[in-house]
């Protein structure tokens, strides 16, 4: 537990390096060219997150708490139920939407229209960062992580068109007119520019976890950089079967979701188990 | 040349004046929108683009569309298009200040505007096509000035220009190239993205613009001593027939493409705009419009007889121009984002105010070309008393 902490406090090092150089946008077309969309995440720090959705599927308040922390820690106005106007840094779409692409017909009940947990994916190759005709979001190289920057963008929205995952909001109306009692420390955004989630990089910079991290008590996400082999999120995606949204498109998400379910076959159905050692002489 | 545009007849200032009028609504409008934010329109987190961007996006074509004079006259000598030339790279500029005005009105921080010459970003099709809009802009200006200065002055134009002109050929069909890239260069839109859109887009403006300037001359010859000829109004039928049997073949390959392959995201797209999904059927009645407005311009324009009586081609005209603004001013940029990328289907449509601010801005296109028109006549000495 000891080692975990001192490793992240060593990443949200680099990362807070990074911030510092972000003054120095650097253009994302080297991550344009033609990648193989399976292939590991390029070198460096890459920070990447895993979503266990079968531990969502036994906590079905925690996703609440998830976005609620993440909309209060960033000032993300609630416009309740008007999904015009809406501002959604996190939020929840059942689990067939959320993996809209793909089909799940005969799924376990208990994923069976999950709410599960839709964020900026902080792609390897971000389609949005690409077409940003003034460089006000990209890619920062340090740990991956997709920024944005509210005093540059021109609210053209061509970033939210060019988003595969619809993780991006745009400010139809005034935020600060909705935000009762804003949080001092993390500013506020102004009518007319696109915003997002940033994987909580000013918390990172102070050597915390991302809100929405920090919240989950079991692991239910988990937060880290994929490119150390022996990261929690490197070890868990080694155990585990994980999805990520859309991987075809070859923007190759940093988000994963789990799926499986890490009991033996002998746990979840023993009268299956003691069939096969009936007929087949196995134990 | 310019005070050419400011002496008139009442008439002339009865119109100038109702065009000034639609756009002091759409002004008074337009400042709510900067006062409030684009939520006074119908765009929401889903459908983020709608009138303004499909407005802007037709309206390049009818921009680019000025080739199918010029091209013709400089590069094939076909003096028949001598008096038209200038009626086209008017309805350009026309068309370019509208669609730059359209994107004006659709930016979230417009007083932010100048970053993107600030923070020149290549890798952006946005930044190639504000090079392309702008340099086209300027080329048409420039162009139509000296080659008009030289006839008031009853000389050849100089022999400078006519490189420039040549260029101004390719700059159009890029102009509406780089548009159609803006679209169909995007993973997260599949119904954007298909290798016929900047074609199809190039077709359906070599049609559109040459119907509306058929329809533009035949306004302007009923109103003055301008004659634009029979020969040449004969020529751009044809273009437009060649340009529409060509847009309605791609646009056919398409829906072939889609619906045989069978694949579920590209199919939902088309079912959306000609039957609707989840009872949202909001395009369909569009659609078919266009589609019935499209078989009419056929049937008048193949047939030789009604493509040449002037009374025929005016409906196949105002039926081509209808047809293809439907489906590029309405139908291609919102099926682009029903059903959304997470499967949703949301609904669009332009509100009021949106609706206002744009017809403004056609007003103000519409007050440039009767200005510039007006010029090009009057060096020509061909303005009614």
């Amino acid at each position: 537990m000891d080692g975990s902490r001192r490793k992240f406090l060593k990443l949200a090092g680099l990362t807070a390096l990074g911030a510092a150089g972000a003054s120095s946008i650097k253009a994302t077309a080297s991550s344009g060219a033609a990648a193989d969309h399976d292939a590991p995440s390029t070198d460096g720090v890459r920070l990447a997150m895993v979503i266990d959705l079968r531990k969502f599927a036994k906590n079905d308040a925690l996703v609440e708490r998830c976005i609620e922390a993440c909309h209060r820690t960033h000032n993300v106005p609630d416009f309740g139920d008007d999904e015009k106007n809406a501002i959604k840094w996190i939020w929840a779409d059942d689990f067939e939407t959320a993996f809209h692409s793909q089909e799940f017909h005969f799924i376990r009940e208990d994923l069976k229209g999950k709410p599960t947990l839709l964020l900026c994916n902080h792609c390897d190759n971000p389609p949005c960062t690409r077409v940003c005709p003034t460089q006000a979001t990209w890619r920062r190289e340090s740990d991956g992580i997709v920024m944005m920057d509210w005093h540059r963008c021109i609210g053209c929205r061509y970033c939210v068109v060019a988003c595969p995952y619809g993780s991006r909001s745009f400010n139809y109306m005034d935020p600060r007119r909705i935000l009762d009692d804003p949080t001092i420390d993390y500013p506020t955004r102004m009518r007319g520019v696109v915003e997002k989630c940033t994987f909580c990089e000013e918390r990172l910079a102070r050597g915390l976890q991302p809100a929405c991290v920090e919240v989950c008590t079991n692991d239910e996400i988990v937060f880290g950089d994929i490119n150390d082999p022996h990261s929690k999120v490197r070890e868990i995606l080694t155990e585990r079967m994980a999805i990520r949204r859309k991987p075809g498109l070859g923007t190759r998400p940093e988000v994963y979701y789990i799926i499986d379910d890490p009991r033996t076959l002998q746990e979840v159905a023993p009268a299956a188990v003691v069939e096969v050692t009936e007929e087949g002489g196995h134990a | 040349m310019l005070e050419k545009a400011l002496t008139g007849t009442r008439t002339y200032w009865i119109w100038i004046f109702f065009l000034l009028a639609i756009m002091g609504a759409g002004a008074a409008a337009w400042f709510w929108q900067l006062n409030v934010g684009l939520t006074i329109t119908g765009l929401s987190r889903d459908v983020v683009w709608g009138f303004y961007i499909a407005q802007f996006t037709f309206l390049v074509g009818v921009a680019a569309s000025a080739v199918m004079v010029v091209l013709p006259y400089y590069l094939h000598n076909y003096k028949a298009f001598g008096k038209m030339t200038i009626l086209g790279e008017f309805l350009a500029i026309a068309a370019v200040i509208m669609c730059m005005s359209f994107i004006f009105v659709d930016m979230g921080r417009p007083d932010r505007i100048f970053n993107v010459f600030l923070y020149p970003t290549p890798h952006s099709m946005m930044f190639w096509d504000t090079v392309a809009l702008g340099g086209y802009l300027v080329l048409n200006i420039l162009i139509s000035r000296v080659t008009l200065s030289s006839e008031r002055r009853g000389e050849p134009p100089p022999s400078w220009i006519k490189p420039v002109i040549l260029l101004s050929i390719p700059w159009a069909v890029s102009i509406h190239t780089v548009t159609a890239f803006l679209y169909s260069g995007l993973a997260a839109r599949p119904f954007w993205m298909t290798a016929i859109l900047a074609p199809r887009f190039l077709a359906s403006a070599f049609a559109a613009g040459p119907a509306l300037l058929i329809l533009l001359a035949f306004v302007v010859r009923r109103l003055t001593k301008f004659d634009p000829g029979k020969e040449a109004i004969n020529k751009l039928a044809e273009i437009v027939t060649y340009a529409m049997i060509i847009n309605v073949f791609f646009v056919l390959m398409e829906v072939f493409t889609a619906l045989y392959s069978n694949i579920p995201e590209h199919i939902h797209h088309f079912e959306f705009l000609f039957t609707g999904i989840e009872g949202n059927t909001t395009m369909a009645p569009w659609m078919w419009l266009s589609v019935i407005l499209a078989i009419v311009a056929l049937v008048i324009l193949i047939n030789p007889t009604t493509r040449r009586a002037e009374s025929t081609l005016i409906i196949g005209c105002i039926a081509v121009f209808g047809s293809l603004w439907i489906d590029k001013g309405l139908g291609m940029v919102i099926a682009g984002f029903v059903p959304s990328p997470l499967g949703k289907v949301v609904s669009y449509t332009p509100t009021i105010p949106e609706l206002t601010i744009s017809l403004a801005i056609y007003a103000m296109g519409l007050l440039i070309v009767t200005g510039l028109y007006k010029i090009a006549l009057e060096v020509r000495g061909q303005i009614k008393a």
